[in-house]
């Protein structure tokens, strides 16, 4: 089982979201970079882009296959992690510790319609 | 390594070549021209003598695989033998010194050709009419999508900008789609491995261009419920798109026109038996039904009253069109249903397509006749059928029903040995066989694609089997020999990951 972390959401496509005020930090949970194997691209968003909640926002490609990434959250794009466009590698290492995007968010009610660390163990048990 | 084996750089030798031009007779010489067009310095180019040539690519040669020299299940692929009469008869200088842009009335004969051979796909497949210009099987999906798009578009329909492609679909049916301009909208496959058409009915609306869809699909699976899909689709208003990457099991059974297909592309690369060029030419024809047909591409063949061909090249050729309309379109004032060409979605090929590959597939058709041609699918269905039932035991199989010509294994039924599907598919190298696809589709983790095709004999089946069965074993006994696998190849394991992650593609930066 691969692992989670107590205290962020988690989406059906695999994203987990960390808040911190009005910020949603977003990323890739250790099960979707485990499934995907070794990553060799990130396909990131630009600063200031607007993204509707369950929009694409970017992508993940391994030597296996190449996967959509979707915003977990309305908002606007207000930094990248510019470090994995040279180190997709990362994502591998460590799921939880490298963020993809972090983003403004409209509407932080939104947050409710994700899961908790133990519901989406529950969905990737069945995956 | 043998010395042969080396690059064609490293066997360079300066000064060494292996031609000899005549005397330059004229008067004019390459100096004469501006100096900025001059290159500076001579090209990086190796010499060599004719036979460093010849040993070099003959030994390269025979590091290949192919068709011709073992079995390949490489699902979703159709690897079937290809005639070697398809050959001799694309090599034939009647046909093979044919040049695009003879006159019409000198090219009579291969026009014929061309038009019996798109009325022979009609027939097969149960649409109306036929390009054959598109290049490979991604371009009839482009060709077939921009005939959708026109078909709307002469409508004045301007909403339908999406269209619905299964999850489970090739990749080249989003690609093309969002090639084409359209915005693409995923539809789930449930529990059997089929498009859930409880899924389906909340997508449908009048923004909906169409369904790209593939019958049998990736799954090997017949989707069951397609006349209730395309029922379905029909009533918002769109259209559906047949896939023909799976046409091999259905050819002569079943008709993707008599299903309620609008549109379909084929791959003669597969199902028609011309080769798969390792990226050279391949063909995708693209059927339409008949209220379709006056979007066709062009270059098109069309047969006047009396019986001559001629090349429809997109201009208005109807009295009424007024001077100097042009190609294309709505200029002229003709309805959506002309079929003098101006109607159609536009150009997609310099030519009519691939003719020397046109003629391997008219080729295969004339050979099987109309009795031996309806053989092909239930031997293909059969073979996958046989090699499923044989391993199932040993390797998982998500989706236990009747397959089609392919099928899906999920990886070993023992997953605790840690031997992933990469693993199996490497080992099978070192036995002589190619490995079947792995990793796709991407419903299954561990997926491996096997498609076998009707060309193969029970006991090149049985041999696969028996290997694969002792892969199963070694799994369990000797898990390091897979792990490592292949020994006996020309190159070992690959590290595809920096080689996706640094890739070096200029043998100077070697």
């Amino acid at each position: 089982m691969a692992k989670t972390v107590e205290g962020l959401y988690y989406s059906e496509s695999h994203e987990w979201v960390k808040v911190e005020g009005n910020v949603a930090i977003v990323g890739i949970t250790d099960f979707a970079q485990h499934a995907m194997g070794d990553l060799s691209y990130v396909d990131m968003p630009e600063v200031d882009d607007e993204l509707e909640k369950g929009e694409e926002f970017g992508a993940v490609e391994s030597v296996k296959a190449a996967s959509d990434l979707y915003s977990p959250v309305t908002g606007t794009v207000v930094e990248i992690n510019e470090e994995l466009e040279d180190a997709p590698e990362l994502l591998n290492q460590d799921a939880f510790a490298n963020w993809i995007m972090k983003v403004e968010m409209s509407d932080p009610s939104e947050l409710e319609t994700l899961m908790d660390a133990a519901a989406y163990e529950a969905m990737c048990a069945n995956e | 390594m043998k010395y042969y084996d080396k690059l064609i750089f490293d066997l360079s030798k300066a000064g060494r070549q292996g031609y000899s031009l005549p005397v330059n007779r004229w008067e004019r010489s390459v100096s004469e021209l501006p100096a900025g067009l001059l290159r500076s310095d001579v090209p990086a180019l190796p010499e060599v003598s004719e036979l460093d040539v010849v040993r070099h690519y003959t030994n390269l040669s025979q590091m290949n695989f192919g068709v011709d020299s073992g079995f390949y299940p490489l699902g979703s692929c159709t690897m079937k033998y290809n005639p070697k009469i398809n050959e001799e008869i694309a090599a034939m200088p009647a046909f093979a010194g044919l040049h695009p842009l003879q006159p019409a009335s000198t090219v009579q004969g291969a026009l014929r050709l061309y038009k019996d051979l798109a009325h022979a796909l009609s027939e097969i497949t149960g649409m109306a009419q036929f390009t054959l210009d598109p290049f490979a099987g991604a371009h009839g999906e482009l060709t077939g999508l921009m005939v959708i798009r026109q078909y709307h578009m002469s409508r004045g329909d301007l909403k339908r900008t999406r269209i619905i492609v299964p999850d489970s679909a090739h990749g080249t049916n989003p690609a093309s789609a969002a090639v084409c301009g359209l915005e693409i909208v995923q539809v789930k496959s449930n529990a059997a491995g089929l498009v859930d058409v409880e899924d389906l009915k909340p997508l449908l609306d009048d923004t909906i261009a169409g369904i790209m869809m593939t019958n049998p699909n990736t799954l090997g699976l017949f989707e069951k419920e397609i006349k209730e899909i395309a029922a379905l689709v029909h009533e918002c208003g769109g259209l559906l798109y047949y896939d023909g990457a799976n046409m091999n099991p259905l050819m002569g059974v079943v008709r993707p026109g008599d299903m309620g297909f609008d549109v379909l592309h084929l791959n003669l690369h597969k199902t028609f038996s011309t080769p798969h060029g390792g990226g050279g030419p391949g063909a995708g024809p693209v059927g339409v039904a008949a209220h379709l047909a006056s979007h066709l591409p062009v270059p098109k063949v069309m047969e006047a009253e009396d019986g001559t061909l001629y090349i429809a090249d997109g201009s208005c050729r109807c009295e009424s069109a007024p001077e100097g309309a042009g190609a294309f379109g709505p200029a002229c004032g003709c309805k959506p249903e002309c079929t003098c060409g101006c109607q159609s979605c536009g150009q997609i090929s310099g030519f009519m397509g691939n003719f020397g590959v046109l003629l391997r597939a008219y080729t295969y058709i004339l050979m099987l006749g109309k009795q031996n041609i309806k053989m092909v699918g239930p031997l293909a269905v059969l073979g996958a059928n046989y090699i499923k039932e044989s391993l199932k035991d040993c390797f998982k199989l998500p989706i236990p029903t009747v397959c089609k010509h392919e099928f899906v294994f999920d990886g070993l039924l023992d997953q605790s040995t840690g031997v992933t599907t990469l693993d199996i598919a490497k080992r099978l190298l070192d036995y002589g066989f190619h490995a079947p696809t792995i990793y796709f589709p991407l419903l299954f983790h561990q997926a491996i694609m096997i498609e076998p095709t009707e060309t193969e004999s029970k006991e090149t089946l049985d041999g696969f089997i028996e290997i694969m069965r002792h892969i199963a074993a070694e799994a369990i006994s000797d898990p390091e020999s897979l792990k490592t696998a292949p020994h006996t190849t020309p190159v070992r394991r690959l590290d595809e990951t920096t080689a996706a992650r640094q890739p070096v593609l200029r043998y100077r930066d070697m």
